[in-house]
């Protein structure tokens, strides 16, 4: 013959010995290869239905991760917006009977910014009680204009005053333009001969300095003199008071910042650790919580996670049925499939065993592209809505794995349940 | 002979019709009770954020300087201007009067008190408790009570006509006193009827009812200021425009929205010689949480609908999927392409109304469950959700049916009655 039949009765030859290495084979693992077979085929063949079911699940796998993961992170997203309301920890110099509030040791801001170690923002505040050049007194305050610029950011502020090193240049142009009498008094009385620049509340600038002119305060016979850089107005006290720098503040009164505000973030234990450190690293002070944001920040954050909790128990709900009435619709669309298996002798263990890997299969599949595409949107909630993404937290994987896979087994096992009562011939005459 | 199938095909296939209808009651209840869940939520809300205390101050116009540190007032007390009490129920008469949560009128006084034979200056605070005003034949309850709910007593709260007074929790401890004491301020015996903790500078100070400081210091109907709580829409570029530049139509719009500045100058207008203004540490920052809440809620709205969309689709489509038999045999009698999908369609209609409607009233009761057991009050649901829900739940329903309905009128008759597809 030619040379095509050579192989062909090679092959013969061999076949007769692969035939008996196949059963052997097929002896040893009887299932195996045939199931995963069935398995594949049948996904690939109905691929339609197939697809339908897999979108279904992870849509419900999506759409659990993203809620999962919003309830974990909505908190601490809501944390940060209640942040802005300023401080939730105060701490004043101890000792009750001086009425401006005794002074704080000079190094309790340290202090306090090493308790807090990036968990928050804090800032001095020093007041005293000033006279303006009539005779009116008004109140003057001593702080870090950086630091209350991030601490209060709901002050509406004109103009912040410029920081020490851009304002050496407003300085000299000042006092080589328009010397101030007064400005030499202060030289006289061993005052630097600097002019403060200051943020005058909205009521205070109406009483001083109506047309925003420059003024002299005077606090216990010394004078500063004082050029306002912006307005506050905020509604409460601070409009009608007189904010200066903390170093001028210091160095015209000698008096130290009686009151640290202290933001803190975290969770409402974690501010109570930090309010017992604050306690022990400044034993001058009294440490004080903001009750009042405090509460309300329990409060609604409180609500707004319940809220969320029963949506995404709703959704969740929804989506774990959207799966099952699809994957049953695909399970009893294959009773064909399952009584010729039936009648071929396959036992209900192994009828079981197929259509239960089936629904894992297909719930581990779609559990884990629906994580990613969840992870996606919570994210991208995050970054609309709170305009910083959502992290992903992958202890929600595990969860949504399981809940996936059971309800896909559910959706397997019920309605092969009914079949099973079914006998074989019913189902393939088509009845 | 329509009717009549369509009518048959719900009598006889109850299990089926039954389980697709309960996945349309399903997706629509979750539908209705997140729609009504998100169009209260800024409200509740906003409730809530009034725990944090007044977001509007009113003033007297020509007030002279407060000289106040650490909620101690250095100024003499008969100094400056005063608002006139009489004038405080007109601010329940204000065009966003329903918006009004609450308000509390302030007089600090300065009252001597002896301690260890020395006398100290303490501050005395005239407020209301929980007052009973009317404006008109409106009766309402105002006072701390309601716009500072952090305030803790113990012992009891004074009665707005009585001579107790409230004691701060520091300036207690420093006088030894406890509930039920009596106590000499301003030369007047009066009786501690409880020790207040608020966390701010109240602590420092003595709490009286508003007549009382009236007394003392000798005005009657004088009042410094007052704090209102009002529930005010976050603040955009709009509410930031000055009310003199805007004209007519634009005015009204401005004046008629619940911004904190359209508040503050209604309570202006309708207090004599005052100033409102918001408390931009509690305004502003409202705004912002609100906005996020309502935002997030929003979103998740929108995943509940698209899920219970899908949901509703999927059911549908499984329904019919079943059917091939049915239609196979119509087609074969000669039904054309249109009967049998009008036949479908008017039975998913028919579902969907009956789904619907079902859905509407459980999703109903389930909003209302929420409301009581997060927010301790009613989610209303406006009347007007009805038909918008039940329009979504048949449109839902005819877009999952669609693609199911036409493939199986496409189907050829013979093998879908071999059962062979």
């Amino acid at each position: 013959m030619s040379a095509p039949s050579r192989p062909i009765n090679g092959s013969n030859a061999g076949m007769s010995h692969a035939a008996r290495d196949l059963a052997a084979s097929r002896a040893r693992a009887p299932h195996t290869s045939m199931f995963l077979r069935m398995l594949v085929r049948a996904a690939v063949l109905r691929r339609g239905r197939a697809v339908s079911a897999l979108f279904a699940m992870i849509v419900a796998a999506a759409v659990a991760t993203a809620m999962l993961n919003l309830y974990v992170d909505v908190q601490a997203k809501l944390r940060r917006e209640f942040r802005n309301y300023g401080a939730n920890i105060i701490v004043v110099g101890r000792d009750g009977s001086r009425r401006d509030g005794a002074s704080l040791p000079s190094d309790a801001l340290a202090q306090v910014d090493s308790v807090l170690a990036g968990r928050g923002i804090a800032a001095p505040f020093g007041l005293i009680v000033a006279r303006t050049s009539d005779g009116q007194p008004i109140v003057v305050a001593g702080t870090d204009f950086e630091r209350v610029k991030q601490l209060d950011k709901w002050w509406s502020v004109s103009a912040w005053p410029q920081t020490t090193a851009a304002r050496f240049g407003d300085m000299t142009y000042y006092e080589n333009q328009n010397p101030h009498p007064v400005a030499q008094n202060a030289t006289r009385m061993g005052h630097p001969a600097s002019s403060s620049p200051a943020l005058i509340g909205v009521r205070a600038l109406a009483a001083v300095a109506p047309k925003g002119q420059a003024f002299d305060l005077s606090f216990q016979g010394h004078t500063l003199h004082v050029t306002p850089a912006g307005t506050v107005q905020t509604g409460a006290a601070e409009d009608s008071r007189i904010y200066i720098s903390l170093a001028d503040f210091v160095a015209w009164t000698g008096v130290q910042p009686s009151t640290i505000e202290v933001a803190a973030s975290g969770s409402p234990e974690e501010v109570a650790g930090i309010m017992n450190q604050l306690t022990q690293a400044i034993p001058a002070g009294d440490v004080r919580p903001v009750r009042q944001i405090m509460e309300g920040e329990a409060r609604v954050l409180g609500k707004t996670r319940a809220t969320l909790l029963a949506a995404a128990a709703l959704i969740i709900l929804t989506a774990a049925l959207c799966v099952l009435s699809t994957l049953m619709g695909w399970v009893f669309d294959r009773r064909r499939d399952f009584a010729i298996m039936k009648a071929l002798g396959a036992s209900g263990r192994l009828l079981n065993g197929f259509f239960a890997a089936e629904a894992a299969m297909l719930g581990a599949i779609g559990a884990v592209i629906g994580f990613l595409v969840g992870i996606g949107i919570a994210a991208w909630i995050g970054r609309v809505n709170f305009h910083a993404p959502v992290v992903p937290r992958w202890s929600v994987l595990p969860v949504v794995l399981a809940g996936s896979m059971a309800v896909t087994l559910l959706s397997a096992i019920l309605p092969i349940a009914l079949l099973r009562r079914v006998q074989p011939a019913v189902i393939l005459r088509g009845e | 002979m329509f009717v009549r199938l369509v009518y048959e095909s719900f009598r006889r296939q109850k299990r089926r019709k039954l389980l697709a209808g309960a996945a349309i009651t399903l997706g629509v209840t979750v539908a209705t009770a997140m729609i009504a869940v998100a169009t209260d939520i800024g409200d509740k809300i906003n409730r809530e954020l009034r725990t944090i205390g007044a977001n509007l101050v009113v003033t007297p116009q020509e007030d002279s300087l407060d000289v106040e540190i650490g909620g101690v007032n250095l100024k003499p007390p008969t100094d400056g201007a005063f608002l006139d009490e009489a004038d405080l129920p007109k601010i329940k008469g204000i065009f966003w009067h329903n918006n009004i949560t609450g308000f509390a009128p302030m007089l600090p006084v300065s009252v001597a008190i002896e301690r260890d034979g020395k006398w100290q200056d303490v501050t005395l605070l005239g407020t209301y408790f929980a007052k009973q005003v009317s404006f008109g034949t409106d009766e309402f309850t105002t006072g701390v009570r309601s716009t500072y709910p952090w305030w803790k007593i113990s012992g009891a709260w004074p009665e707005d006509s009585s001579r107790d007074i409230l004691l701060g929790e520091r300036l207690a401890g420093r006088l030894g006193e406890k509930p039920g004491n009596e106590i000499t301020l301003a030369g007047r015996p009066l009786r501690v009827s409880g020790i207040l903790s608020t966390g701010g500078a109240e602590d420092d100070e003595v709490v009286a009812p508003l007549a009382l400081a009236q007394e003392i210091l000798g005005r009657q109907g004088a009042v410094k200021r007052v704090y209102v709580s009002a529930l005010t829409k976050p603040e955009d570029a709009f509410a930031r425009r000055d009310p003199k530049s805007l004209s007519g139509a634009i005015y009204d719009r401005w004046y008629c929205t619940p911004y904190p500045q359209a508040i503050a100058l209604q309570l202006t207008e309708a207090m004599s010689h005052s100033h409102a203004e918001q408390i931009r540490q509690v305004s502003q920052n409202e705004g912002a949480v609100l906005t996020r809440i309502e935002g997030l809620i929003f979103l998740i709205t929108l995943a509940a609908l698209f899920s219970s969309a899908l949901a509703v689709s999927a059911a549908m489509a499984t329904a019919i999927f079943e059917r091939r038999a049915e239609i196979g045999l119509m087609k074969a009698l000669g039904a054309g392409k249109l009967a049998v999908a009008a036949i479908f369609f008017a039975e998913a209609t028919l579902l969907a109304l009956l789904g619907g409607l079902a859905g509407f009233v459980v999703g109903s009761m389930l909003a209302h469950q929420i409301g009581h057991s997060i927010f301790n009050s009613e989610i209303s649901i406006p009347p007007v959700l009805l038909p918008v829900i039940l329009a979504i739940a048949v449109i839902v329903t005819f877009a999952g049916s669609a693609a199911a309905i036409r493939r199986a009128v496409g189907l050829d008759p013979v093998f879908a009655l071999r059962g062979e597809l």
